[in-house]
């Protein structure tokens, strides 16, 4: 008697133990799913693109409001094959003592990406090493890992909440590098519930400190499809520091293919 | 004749039509350089700060949608001290057709190849301008018709090479001109003499992490053997050589891991060099947005020193550091030493430049030469350690 009913408390105890955890498990289970499902359906209304074209601008400004500029082209190749990333190419055209430097990416989901970097003082095209994910990106505030491509994998994800952001409604998640090198633990991410385009993602330091906002602006429609911000704006809330990208002359379907991303390629970029 | 007059006319036809791109820079220089020490051969000019001046123009101009590129890039020195670093060259004036999969430049050019930082191997195309500096970076532009074809296999590179450039030394007397002068009417082995066509093909490929390069060189040598006659100085002597040449760099992490290696024929028995090594990054040092890269790179030679052009390569150990501040003014120090395991000769280096403003630049540039052996051809420009301070404007 005494042993069976102590048999059953301590049944009903396991069970409840097994539930809680259970429960928590379920939740944030939900939550995950719901997490990636937002950061799928974001990645599904952007793909597609093939090609594109733009002309960039980037205004530095220091704690003292000292501002330094640079002006770059970018062309981008997107991947046929699921589970390869992008190709990228950025040729700079100023300041003059860079103009004509050019920097080659194949970006990979979990692997280092592939990088050339092309000198045109030497006409010297040098492979580079992907580790510095969270070095600056030409002394801006954008890091390496905030410039690939975004691809889904990269990620783990929690849905966090629905609120407004600005004028729109925002699905918020929070996502976690899988990949290697990462300067963050984590990030905030807004994605407006309309057309799934990001509005703000807050970046979180090794140390879980608050580091950097990113913030979208002036987003306008190309091909009747693909939503692309004017402007890019990132404040380091640690150093003060910020960095603000224009894009101009946005193009999709320019006439170019693999072939024009390869190394030996870098040497015909002006 | 017929064949210049073709071009000239072609050229005129397409200066004549509306270009759909064009672009014209010019960089300014203004630079001394500091020699603390005085030099060690009797007579020479004891010149402790020489100063010069460079101009370097770029032009080029996209027809035909960008199909068709004309490319043009010049090169001034006045030298306060050196009649012989006061020159120019054309560096680049090519027209370059870009096809399909295929590009072909007819002109004046400058190719880079290589891997290594301490030492350019097998970079054979541009000769040397060896009044510029000591680490052979600066080169002479080089006539060539070059088609370059590209695929799923690779780049392949195919260059003519009909006309030789001599490599350029210091002013006899003047800082890094050694004993005795370098005598005109250099010698070659080939009866065509400059006009001798040489030939060359490379072919790269980027393999997931390995980036590979073969090379074959065949013509006359870049290098001159500097031949003593008797009290007069020496004759550069050019030969034919044929050259093998391989470029490997392995990027794994922060690691890159590069090799350069040769073999070639012609200078005495065949002989091989390599140079190899690594360089490993640091990034975001002690949490700053600043990199450290550490290099060494092992330099070896088999060549004859009694038949080949000499070198100070023989048997190297390269030991560096570059350290990028990342900051928005692109800060950047290059440095090291690099020590003969043989003679226990060292030379050591330090570049560092940043950016002022958009438009200025500021670098210093040093070449030590610590302790020379009195085997080796750096004894006699032992007392001309210097320093380069350069500021330039580009407009």
């Amino acid at each position: 008697m005494m042993n069976r009913t102590s048999g059953m408390v301590r049944l009903a105890a396991v069970a409840l133990l097994a539930a809680g955890p259970l429960h928590a498990q379920q939740a944030d289970g939900g939550a995950e799913e719901r997490g990636v499902q937002v950061a799928r359906e974001a990645d599904r209304r952007d793909g597609g693109w093939g090609t594109s074209a733009s002309r960039i601008t980037m205004v530095l400004t220091n704690r003292n409001g000292e501002e330094s500029g640079r002006e770059l082209r970018r062309q981008a190749l997107e991947s046929e094959e699921p589970g390869a990333g992008d190709k990228s190419l950025i040729v700079f055209d100023s300041p003059r003592d860079v103009e004509g430097t050019a920097l080659l990416s194949y970006s990979r989901i979990l692997d280092p990406d592939d990088q050339w970097l092309y000198l045109p003082a030497l006409r010297r095209v040098k492979r580079i090493s992907s580790s510095n994910k969270s070095g600056p990106f030409v002394g801006s505030e954008f890091a390496f890992e905030d410039l690939v491509s975004q691809e889904v994998e990269k990620y783990e994800y929690r849905w966090l909440r629905t609120e407004r952001c600005g004028a729109l409604e925002c699905e918020v998640v929070e996502r976690y590098p899988r990949y290697e090198d990462s300067g963050y633990t984590r990030q905030i991410i807004w994605w407006d519930i309309e057309e799934y385009r990001p509005q703000r993602i807050d970046f979180y330091d090794r140390k879980d400190s608050l580091l950097k906002t990113l913030s979208y602006h002036g987003y306008q429609q190309y091909e009747g499809r693909f939503w692309r911000p004017d402007r890019l704006e990132m404040v380091n809330h640690q150093n003060g520091k910020q960095t603000v990208l224009t894009f101009d002359d946005w193009a999709f379907g320019i006439d170019v293919s693999e072939d024009d991303f390869t190394p030996s390629r870098l040497r015909r970029v002006r | 004749m017929s064949r210049g007059l073709f071009f000239g006319v072609t050229l005129a036809w397409f200066m004549g039509t509306p270009a759909s791109a064009q672009d014209l820079d010019l960089r300014v220089g203004a630079e001394t350089r500091v020699f603390p020490e005085e030099p060690v051969t009797p007579g020479a000019e004891d010149a402790s700060w020489s100063p010069s001046i460079t101009l370097e123009p770029e032009f080029d101009v996209d027809w035909l949608g960008g199909a068709l590129r004309l490319s043009a890039e010049g090169f001034l020195r006045a030298d306060a001290h050196d009649g012989e670093r006061t020159h120019g060259d054309v560096r680049a004036l090519n027209l370059l057709y870009f096809g399909d999969r295929w590009t072909l430049l007819a002109g004046v050019g400058r190719v880079f190849w290589g891997v290594t930082e301490s030492r350019h191997l097998v970079n054979v195309i541009n000769q040397v301008d060896g009044v510029e500096d000591l680490d052979d970076e600066d080169r002479l532009g080089q006539p060539m018709l070059n088609l370059t074809i590209e695929g799923h296999a690779g780049g392949l590179d195919l260059f003519w090479l009909p006309y030789f450039r001599e490599r350029t030394f210091p002013e006899f007397g003047a800082r890094l001109s050694g004993p005795v002068p370098v005598l005109g009417e250099a010698v070659y082995e080939s009866g065509a003499e400059r006009w001798h066509s040489d030939f060359a093909l490379r072919w790269t490929q980027a393999m997931g992490p390995l980036d590979l390069g073969l090379s074959y060189f065949t013509g006359t040598s870049r290098e001159p053997r500097l031949v003593p006659e008797g009290a007069e100085g020496f004759r550069p002597h050019y030969g034919l050589i044929d050259e093998l040449g391989l470029t490997l760099q392995w990027t794994h992490g922060s690691s890159l891991w590069k090799l350069e290696a040769l073999r070639r024929w012609g200078h005495g028995a065949p002989f091989q060099a390599v140079v190899g090594g690594i360089e490993y990054s640091l990034f975001g040092l002690f949490g700053t947005a600043t990199d450290l890269g550490l290099l060494a790179e092992l330099s070896l030679d088999d060549r004859e020193p009694e038949r080949a052009p000499a070198t100070l390569w023989d048997e190297d150990l390269f030991l560096g550091a570059r350290w990028a501040l990342n900051d928005p003014n692109d800060t950047a120090i290059l440095g090291g030493p690099v020590i003969d395991l043989d003679s226990g000769e060292i030379f050591a280096f330090l570049e560092a430049g940043r950016r002022i403003g958009m438009s200025w630049m500021v670098e210093l540039e040093a070449r030590v030469l610590a302790s020379t052996s009195s085997a080796s051809p750096a004894y006699w420009i032992r007392g001309d350690s210097f320093a380069t301070f350069r500021l330039s404007r580009y407009f």
